[in-house]
């Protein structure tokens, strides 16, 4: 047993000192919102920490001292009941770590589900980012232009991602500037989040979607401000606008490099609607997309044939 | 389907090798039942019994089969990752191991290995003589063998699952995945969830009303207080899975759109339902395990459980949280911060009863007399491992903070740190324990221990690791990663520590066989000096159980008996009634297996045909007049004599 213990000191050792040395990307918020969850998982871990070292004095304590081997061989243990003493205070305790964890949940959940703290009078940039087999497209309605597997985003301008898939349900994913959320075909998602420093950060989708998911990562890129006008304008400027055959044939795509187009897929393929609008909506058809277009249709007749 | 396709997986050389070895292994079963002229006492004794003892026996074999089935998986999955950019599968071929790793380790190893346990021990630790309806207990065991085999099948005709053990959709349907690895899935699921669904009624009818004389429900050992309380999630939670999994062939093979992108179908439907069966079924595996070790740690601290109300109390309120907080398994879905929030209050909750049991046991030690035997290393194994799976969850619970873990590898070392310490200790734990009442000898103590540590030490390097690479940002279901990321390391030590696993667990069938040669025989009866009635009957067990069922006045009657030198078997033997074998459940299976293997491929006209097979045998069942026979008094009195011999 003190094997055991010992080597779950050195495994928390490796964790501290694996932390200490480059801090795990988790660990490394470049935004509000991601630091939020960052002190949130840390004060956690302090909670938690202080949890197993009681239990494993406990059990160090009891496997010490009453094993039989220290015992004389005729001890008989004796018939306990138990202790309403200690049962209740093993409940209560809890129940108050509890509480408090529960609070912060609380709390930290509508921070980061909100417009980051101190961007309140910044009106938000909205991006729609959408999942197509294993790649992601950017539309910025705002500047009227898309990308296709990297994302600019200005700091300090509050950022609001609306999400939806074209296939699949995948999970977007910008560890070091937000915590991720699903993209799904049939209703919006939101993600705000914002950047506090120039950088370049891994962008991925997280949840399983296929055979290419592996590879489904984006660059995210952030910018003064001034660097992100000018870049959006030259997009809008020297890019050619996305057209519907071009769009259908990036869906078809399975991955696909970089582009930038100076116009959205938005104007002919409209975002399904907010989850609390989706709601209301019952069981009526509520698909605005077209999703007919995107799937490996030669595969398909096998399960077809069947109705 | 051409038969190209239908044989298409064969043409991975892995997967070829793995099916020359299954048919080679099918060969040789067959071969050696044929010379050694074993056919008639394979059918007659295990095919067509109904005696709860061997069906628990041949439960158990599944699960170890099937434990080194999914441990291939495993080790495939960490040899691949263990170096970026590693070409030893390919996406399609991770992409299937991932997904039957999942399935068969939760539903064909887990799950049978607890319900082998609880068929073995339940009736014998109530002074039963069987289960309830012990027919019907066969017909459980044998559509969740067909269920077994039609997905083991799947990886050698056809192509396994690939859209993860949660399919979740639209991936699975038919649009992204057409090939017919989920038609095994949901078909495959299915019967084996019905054999299950019949064992939680049996079991539930099985402790309430065939206990021994005398033993209240607040007398009942723990082990059978949480089968029970598994039971009756097993009944809420598993119709669950029944509906879901029809409306996935539905969707699929039928052309509905109950989960489909269009139509005003709703992917996060089948996730719903999914986690409203599955967050349940998580509690089905590791309830079992909370009771095993409740027995070991009495056992072997030589004390009773303390605070016994507490833990019934404590397994009663975890069984009614657990279907409070699957949405916990899609916080990220967006459906904002009160829904989230209360499913996080409520998933934190089951760490206040699950904590109750911990310091339960800790204290049931206290001024004890503890021996370190292997199961009650298990069970000492159990408590540091578990809890650090224990507080990790509470940690995942936090919504907030679940965005960041949700999808990485530190979910997948969390749930690792749940259910190996929790559901696969606790199994292997009551593995070793009643071994010695199956069989009638002990394996041995020095390999079992050796096992153990391999398996306990071992497991924290393959799966600690896993906790960093989730902090920095590695999502799970990845078949490989480039360099720059830097997970190269850990995964590594993750494959090392994997490896060691493998030697743990291949030196626990080992030991089967090495204690098979070398143990003593004729063990006797009560061999750990427990507390319970499985340890006042003679091991191995005779058919009937007890030949006199004991009459119980207090918890732990057995024990007590022990020491104011009392018999509870002593009394005047009857004659008994027993059920009859029958071969209806196994071949009512075998027709069950085959439809569903028809209907898989879209074959409706064979599957209808299969189908009636199984209702022809349902109707003779309705007909049939069997009142089951008796054992004599002179046959009861010889066999006693025979197993009591000199001991």
């Amino acid at each position: 047993m003190k094997k055991k213990l010992s080597l779950m000191f050195i495994a928390f050792g490796a964790l501290a000192v694996l932390a200490g040395c480059e801090p795990l990307t988790i660990f490394d918020p470049k935004g509000p919102n991601a630091k939020t969850l960052s002190d949130t998982i840390i004060l956690s871990i302090i909670t938690m920490a202080f949890i197993l070292l009681v239990v494993y004095v406990l059990l160090a304590f009891m496997l010490t001292k009453y094993r039989a081997s220290k015992a004389s061989a005729d001890y008989e243990p004796p018939h306990e009941e138990g202790s309403h003493l200690l049962e209740i205070t093993w409940t209560v305790i809890p129940i108050i770590i509890v509480a408090f964890l529960a609070i912060v949940t609380v709390r930290t959940t509508s921070t980061v589900e909100s417009q980051p703290d101190g961007y309140d009078n910044k009106e938000p940039l909205v991006i729609y980012a959408s999942s197509s087999n294993w790649k992601w497209h950017f539309s910025y309605p705002e500047q009227g232009i898309e990308t296709v597997n990297y994302v600019n985003i200005p700091v300090d301008r509050p950022i609001e991602f609306k999400l939806y898939s074209f296939g699949p349900i995948t999970s977007f994913w910008i560890p070091q500037l937000a915590g991720q959320k699903y993209a799904m075909s049939d209703m919006l998602t939101t993600i705000h989040l914002a950047a506090d420093e120039v950088g370049s950060f891994m962008g991925r989708n997280s949840n399983f979607s296929g055979r290419g998911f592996a590879e489904m990562e984006f660059e995210a890129q952030s910018m003064t401000q001034e660097d992100f006008d000018k870049w959006a304008s030259d997009v809008k400027a020297k890019e050619k606008p996305l057209t519907k055959e071009k769009f259908d044939e990036l869906l078809k795509a399975e991955h696909v490099g970089r582009s930038s187009y100076s116009s959205t897929h938005l104007e002919f393929r409209p975002a399904p609607m907010e989850h609390s609008e989706h709601m209301k909506m019952g069981d009526m058809d509520h698909s605005k997309m077209n999703h007919g277009d995107h799937s490996d249709s030669q595969e398909n007749s096998e399960a077809k044939h069947s109705h | 389907m051409s038969m190209e396709e239908v044989f298409h997986p064969m043409q991975e050389p892995m997967i070829l090798a793995a099916a020359i070895s299954i048919v080679v292994g099918a060969v040789v079963i067959v071969a050696g039942l044929t010379y050694f002229k074993k056919w008639g006492y394979f059918y007659k004794n295990w095919l067509s019994t109904v005696d709860h003892k061997k069906i628990g026996i041949m439960y158990i074999a599944t699960a170890l089969l099937m434990l080194f089935r999914g441990g291939i998986d495993a080790l495939l999955m960490r040899a691949q990752t263990a170096v970026p950019d590693n070409g030893l599968l390919d996406a399609q071929h991770y992409n299937e191991i991932f997904t039957t790793h999942g399935l068969l380790m939760i539903l064909f190893m887990a799950m049978p290995f607890v319900i082998g346990l609880m068929n073995i021990v339940i009736p014998l630790q109530i002074g039963a003589r069987d289960v309830a309806f012990p027919r019907l207990n066969a017909v459980s065991f044998w559509l969740f063998a067909a269920g077994c085999g039609l997905l083991n099948l799947s990886f050698i005709i056809g192509g396994s699952p690939d859209a993860g053990w949660t399919a979740y959709f639209p991936l699975a349907g038919t649009e992204f995945s057409p090939s017919v690895g989920n038609n095994y899935y949901s078909l495959a699921l299915q019967l084996s969830g019905i054999g299950t669904l019949m064992t939680g009624v049996n079991f539930i009818a099985t402790i309430i009303k065939m206990r021994a004389p005398g033993m209240t429900l607040m007398k009942m050992p723990m082990f059978t207080w949480s089968i029970l309380i598994t039971n009756v999630i097993i009944v809420f939670a598993f119709p669950v899975l029944t509906v879901a999994l029809a409306l996935m062939m539905l969707d699929r093979q039928f052309g509905t759109q109950f989960f489909a992108m269009q139509n005003g179908g709703m992917d996060m439907l089948w996730a719903n339902l999914f986690w409203v069966w599955g967050h349940p079924e998580v509690y089905i595996v590791i309830l079992p395990a909370f009771g095993i070790f409740s027995e070991i740690i009495a056992t072997f601290a030589r004390k009773n459980l303390y605070g016994y109300k507490s833990m019934v109390m404590s397994m009663v309120v975890i069984s009614l949280l657990s279907f409070l907080v699957w949405a916990h398994h899609f916080y990220t879905m967006g459906h904002g911060v009160m829904v989230n929030s209360v499913f996080s209050i409520t998933t934190m909750a089951i760490a206040v009863p699950t904590g109750v049991k911990i310091f339960n046991w800790l204290l049931t030690m206290r001024h004890g007399k503890i021996q370190f035997t292997t199961p009650m290393l298990y069970a000492l194994g159990f408590i540091p491992i578990f809890t650090i799976g224990g507080v990790t969850g509470v940690m995942l619970a936090m919504a907030s903070a679940d965005y960041q873990y949700h999808n990485t590898m530190f979910l997948v070392a969390h749930f690792h740190y749940v259910l190996i310490p929790g559901t696969v200790f606790g199994v292997l734990a009551g593995y070793h324990y009643w071994w010695p009442k199956m069989f009638g000898f002990r394996l041995n103590e020095k390999l079992g221990k050796a096992a153990f540590w391999f398996i306990a030490i071992c497991f924290n390097v393959t799966f600690f690791p896993l906790f960093i690479l989730g902090l920095d940002g590695y999502a799970r279901r990845m078949y490989t990663y480039s360099e720059s990321t830097g997970y190269g390391p850990l995964n590594m030590l993750s494959f090392i520590g994997g490896i060691g696993l493998a030697v743990g667990f291949a030196l626990i069938v080992y030991n089967i066989y090495y204690s098979w040669k070398h143990m003593p025989r004729n063990e006797k009866a009560d061999v750990w000096d427990g507390r319970t009635l499985e340890w006042a009957t003679h091991s191995p067990v005779p058919e009937y159980n007890f030949a006199v069922v004991p009459t119980v006045t207090r918890l732990d009657e057995f024990w007590f008996a022990k020491k104011e030198g009392r018999d509870i078997t002593a009394g005047k033997i009857e004659k008994i009634h027993m059920p009859n074998n029958t071969g209806t459940p196994f071949w009512m299976s075998g027709f069950f297996f085959l439809a569903a293997f028809f209907a898989v491929f879209n074959l409706w006209i064979p599957a209808i045909i299969s189908m009636i097979g199984v209702f022809g045998f349902m109707i003779h069942r309705s007909f049939e007049k069997d009142h089951g026979r008796y054992i004599s008094v002179e046959e009861v009195m010889a066999t006693e004599k025979s197993l009591r011999g000199d001991k």
